[in-house]
């Protein structure tokens, strides 16, 4: 008992002593001011950044040095984390204030529609324009020694030309014939046939500039046999897309 | 009268047919020496052609002689103007020299000849030395019509050339005075290379060397008249273009290029102009003549697909050529300054006309009885422009094209694919004498120098 009231003595004894040599420095300027209020920040992210509809993002936010801390417009804590199932894609706001001011914070959840019940579609493959031309723009074949286009030329050249216009395609049309012709007006022949399809496309809005024909003859065949499949095979217009 | 006498001769229906066509020419051009030639029947001159006589030892004579002597049989039977005499007629002695030749054993049946070539050969240090000699047999008197000394290096193609020259003598005393063809060139187009290129043979298919390298495709060659520029039509990158290619450089030389496709050229006989199919004015092949450089380019046809120009090689004053503007190709025939147009031929589908050098006649290649089902037949023709009167020439079936004319207008070079592929052929302008030139790879549109 004797002791811890000694012990006590001491403590009081510095204590005062301190006190003592406190009450000396009073005669030094004002105390410095406080310090200034720390920088608040804000961050909010939100996982994951797209969703389907229905399905749902966690956000998770933190902020320092603020006093108050709203998520669009909802007061929550300092630092947290919400599940939301927006059904659109929706941009959230985080809002911390504090001593030094207001800082914000966003993230969005982006939203696709529900996938209909139905199978989902293949995805989109990306074609290259050449893939997309040989698909769009294909062969038109000819009567034997006749220039003139065939209905079903026709319509092929006018659905065609949409994609053509729509790409700002140009153009090679390669007029071909059969080897049953001879050399040299075969040659002509096949100007004649290049040029049959280019005026149709004109006719279809293509600017002439934006084609170029070529006559191959009998130069390029697709097959040599002797009979009318074969013939008929060669009697063509070829496309080719120009770069 | 002249025209009755023909008809005597004829000896068979074709040769009547072509007798009385060739005949009607003669009222109009009586000094035409072809119709004379083609019509020389019973009297062409019997030709009597022994082997040359080895002149010495050396190992090079024999063989030299051997090929001496196949060239200058085939050249004077290619002629077509002489009568043969078949070698089973001749007698045991051949002379290599005048004074070895017992002229009435060759004047006399068997041999019956009229005329008579002989001679010798002999290699001596590398040299060939060839003397040969024409005998009129049946003229004792001054029996000598040519006698001709030469001298080259001792290579089978010397030996060759040689005896084309003296053929070509031979021709030239007994042919009416026009020159021989023993020397000239045939360009032509063959895959043989793996591509369409440019090549050239001697008359006779002989030496059959590749000319133009382009890579990619080579057609419609056509010599100059010179014979020292080749014209042709090559595929480049992004269109056809008239080429030149240089025979004395042994390269390709500039020459303009047009926008769009221009192809199947043809030289003026003057070698001043070139005409040519262009698609620049309009997208359709239409005919064009430039100069010979290819500057100054003009105009001359509207065409819905016009191709295949060709002069007349004796005037240069009017152009044949295809067009497409009525259907099915047809022979048209212009001043070559575009006025004045023609349609020569009136059904099928004609195309690809040759004018012979004498200009009155058109070759061209024709399905006369064009229709469904019966595609294909395409055959040589010939027609007398002023007359418009026609003759067939090839009859042998498959599809035969592209004539031309042998300077000396006699024959005519064309492609058939009658043997199942295109090769190249020759004939006489009367139908005799068909051979074939080429064998390897595929081989078409010939063009025969002008010279």
């Amino acid at each position: 008992m004797n002791k811890s009231t000694s012990n006590r003595i001491v403590v009081l004894g510095v204590l005062a002593f301190l006190m003592v040599a406190s009450g000396c420095k009073k005669k030094q300027p004002a105390p410095p001011p406080p310090p200034p209020p720390k920088a608040v920040s804000a961050t909010l992210s939100a996982n994951p950044t797209s969703i389907e509809a229905g399905q749902s993002s966690t956000l998770t936010w933190s902020t320092e040095n603020a006093t108050d801390v709203a998520l669009d417009g909802n007061k929550v804590d300092p630092s947290g984390s919400q599940t939301v199932s927006p059904t659109q894609t929706t941009t959230y706001h985080l809002t911390a204030k504090g001593a030094a001011g207001t800082q914000e914070a966003t993230a969005q959840v982006s939203v696709t529609p529900r996938a209909t019940p139905t199978p989902t579609p293949a995805p989109t493959p990306t074609v290259t324009d050449d893939q997309l031309f040989a698909q769009m723009v294909k062969d038109i074949y000819f009567d034997y020694d006749k220039a003139d286009l065939r209905p079903d030329a026709q319509q092929a050249l006018a659905q065609a030309a949409q994609v053509i216009k729509q790409k700002g395609w140009k153009v090679q049309i390669e007029g071909n014939c059969d080897d049953r012709g001879s050399t040299e007006y075969n040659l002509a022949l096949g100007e004649r046939r290049a040029d049959s399809a280019k005026q149709a496309l004109i006719r279809n809005g293509i600017g002439a500039d934006a084609l170029k024909t070529i006559s191959y003859g009998k130069e390029k065949p697709q097959c040599t046999e002797q009979n009318e499949d074969c013939w008929q095979k060669n009697r063509r217009d070829h496309f080719s897309l120009l770069h | 009268m002249v025209k009755e006498k023909r008809i005597g001769t004829g000896k068979s229906s074709l040769l009547l047919l072509g007798v009385m066509l060739l005949g009607s020419f003669l009222t109009a051009a009586a000094q035409d020496r072809i119709k004379i030639e083609l019509n020389m029947g019973q009297e062409r001159p019997r030709l009597a052609v022994p082997d040359f006589k080895a002149a010495n030892s050396d190992p090079q004579t024999a063989p030299l002689n051997t090929v001496f002597n196949q060239v200058l049989w085939n050249d004077l039977d290619n002629a077509g103007i002489f009568d043969m005499v078949a070698k089973s007629f001749y007698p045991s002695q051949t002379p290599g020299q005048p004074t070895e030749l017992q002229a009435k054993a060759w004047g006399d049946p068997p041999p019956n000849a009229g005329v008579l070539t002989f001679g010798n050969l002999g290699v001596n240090n590398g040299k060939v030395d060839v003397q040969g000699w024409l005998y009129d047999v049946k003229n004792p008197g001054a029996p000598q019509i040519l006698g001709k000394q030469y001298k080259e290096d001792a290579t089978p193609d010397m030996a060759r050339t040689i005896a084309h020259r003296f053929a070509d003598e031979i021709i030239a005393r007994l042919g009416s005075g026009i020159a021989g063809i023993a020397e000239s060139q045939i360009y032509f187009v063959s895959t043989r290379s793996g591509n369409k290129e440019i090549w050239s043979m001697d008359y006779d298919g002989a030496n059959q060397k590749q000319i133009t390298k382009l890579g990619s495709i080579a057609l419609s060659p056509r010599i100059s008249p010179d014979g020292s520029r080749l014209a042709f039509s090559g595929l480049t990158k992004d269109s056809w273009q008239i080429m030149m290619y240089s025979l004395e450089l042994g390269r390709t030389v500039a020459f303009p290029r047009n926008a769009g496709d221009n192809f199947s050229p043809a030289w003026a006989s003057d070698g001043t102009k070139i005409a040519f199919a262009s698609t620049i004015h309009s997208g359709l092949s239409e005919i064009f003549v430039a100069d010979a450089n290819g500057a100054g380019a003009r105009r001359l046809s509207t065409g819905k697909g016009d191709v295949s120009p060709v002069f007349n090689p004796k005037t240069n004053g009017q152009i044949a050529w295809v067009s497409g503007r009525t259907g099915l190709p047809q022979i048209y025939v212009m001043d070559a300054d575009g006025s004045n147009v023609q349609r020569m031929t009136d059904q099928g589908y004609a195309v690809s006309p040759a004018w012979s050098p004498n200009g009155l006649l058109l070759a061209f290649a024709w399905v006369r009885n064009y229709g469904p089902g019966v595609l294909g037949g395409s055959d040589i023709y010939l027609m007398d422009i002023a007359s418009r009167q026609i003759i067939q020439l090839t009859h042998d079936g498959g599809r035969n094209d592209f004539p031309s004319w042998s300077p000396d207008g006699r024959h005519i070079v064309f492609q058939s694919n009658r043997t199942g592929n295109e090769q190249i052929w020759s004939v006489l302008a009367d139908g005799t004498h068909l051979q074939q030139l080429t064998r390897q790879g595929r081989n078409s549109q010939p063009n025969w120098s002008f010279k």
